[in-house]
């Protein structure tokens, strides 16, 4: 089960998840973030995954399939609240190369306020 | 002694959590650390969704079987489809190589089953489906801290 949250504060959109990210909730996620990307315009998306104790590569395609969307828009993508398991999937997959990672929303929102301009 | 488990399912997505949970509850009897436990269910996640999208091409009708062994502190984990098979297994375990782009699979799954297991074991024939084998250390791995 996976319960999906969204919230905007201008051009940052934010996804809260919580639960266990599988294969069968991921084309929800992805539907869901897609929406609320086009809804609110947003460039920037920040996933806050500190209430998800389990994800699998079905996620990852997810949250990768998403980074391609904003990054066309020449937005950025930041995860935040990763737990052990999660962190390792994103280390194997080579996602920390290419999105921003904080320990908390705060700090994302912070950064993206201070230096959205930065260049990765 | 050995102690044995098998479960089999339709190949639908929302049985992918009963199979991770069902291996886990098994395994709990080794005492396994949280991080252990984590990494045998992502296994066991991304062997059984390769069983449903690509040895059934998602067709419901498909019956996965999970069957499991305990012996020496070791988890022996098979899961087994009767799908489509894999017609090259080294292209397959490649990082990032995926034959469904459009359904945004990020191709990590065998990649991750070698990274989170001891040792990992493809038989695949485009007549008879795939087996996916992995063991795992669980017991005797945690630190005693005084």
């Amino acid at each position: 089960m996976v319960t999906m949250k969204a919230e905007a504060q201008g051009k940052v959109l934010i996804i809260r998840l919580t639960g266990e990210l599988d294969h069968y909730y991921s084309e929800q996620v992805k539907e869901f973030t897609e929406q609320q990307i086009d809804a609110n315009q947003s460039q920037h998306l920040i996933w806050n995954l500190s209430g998800l104790p389990f994800m699998d590569s079905s996620g990852l395609g997810v949250i990768l399939g998403r980074y391609r969307q904003v990054n066309e828009m020449g937005g950025s993508v930041t995860v935040c609240g990763l737990n052990t398991q999660v962190k390792r999937l994103f280390q194997l997959s080579g996602l920390f190369k290419i999105m921003y990672v904080d320990q908390t929303e705060q700090e994302a929102l912070d950064r993206l306020g201070e230096s959205s301009c930065k260049t990765l | 002694m050995q102690n044995a488990m098998n479960v089999s399912f339709n190949a639908l997505g929302e049985n992918e959590a009963f199979s991770r949970v069902a291996v886990a509850s098994f395994a709990a009897k080794l005492n396994p650390t949280v991080d252990d436990l984590a990494e045998l269910k992502t296994a066991v996640s991304e062997a059984v969704t390769n069983a449903i999208i690509h040895g059934y091409d998602s067709n419901p009708a498909g019956i996965v079987y999970i069957s499991a062994t305990i012996e020496d502190g070791e988890i022996d984990v098979v899961v087994r489809d009767e799908g489509q098979g894999i017609g090259n297994i080294e292209q397959a375990k490649e990082p990032l190589f995926t034959t469904r782009p459009e359904m945004e699979r990020a191709g990590m799954g065998f990649t991750i089953m070698e990274h989170f297991t001891d040792r990992l074991e493809i038989e695949s024939s485009t007549s008879s489906g795939t087996v996916v084998r992995f063991k795992k250390r669980l017991a005797g791995k945690r630190v005693n801290c005084v």
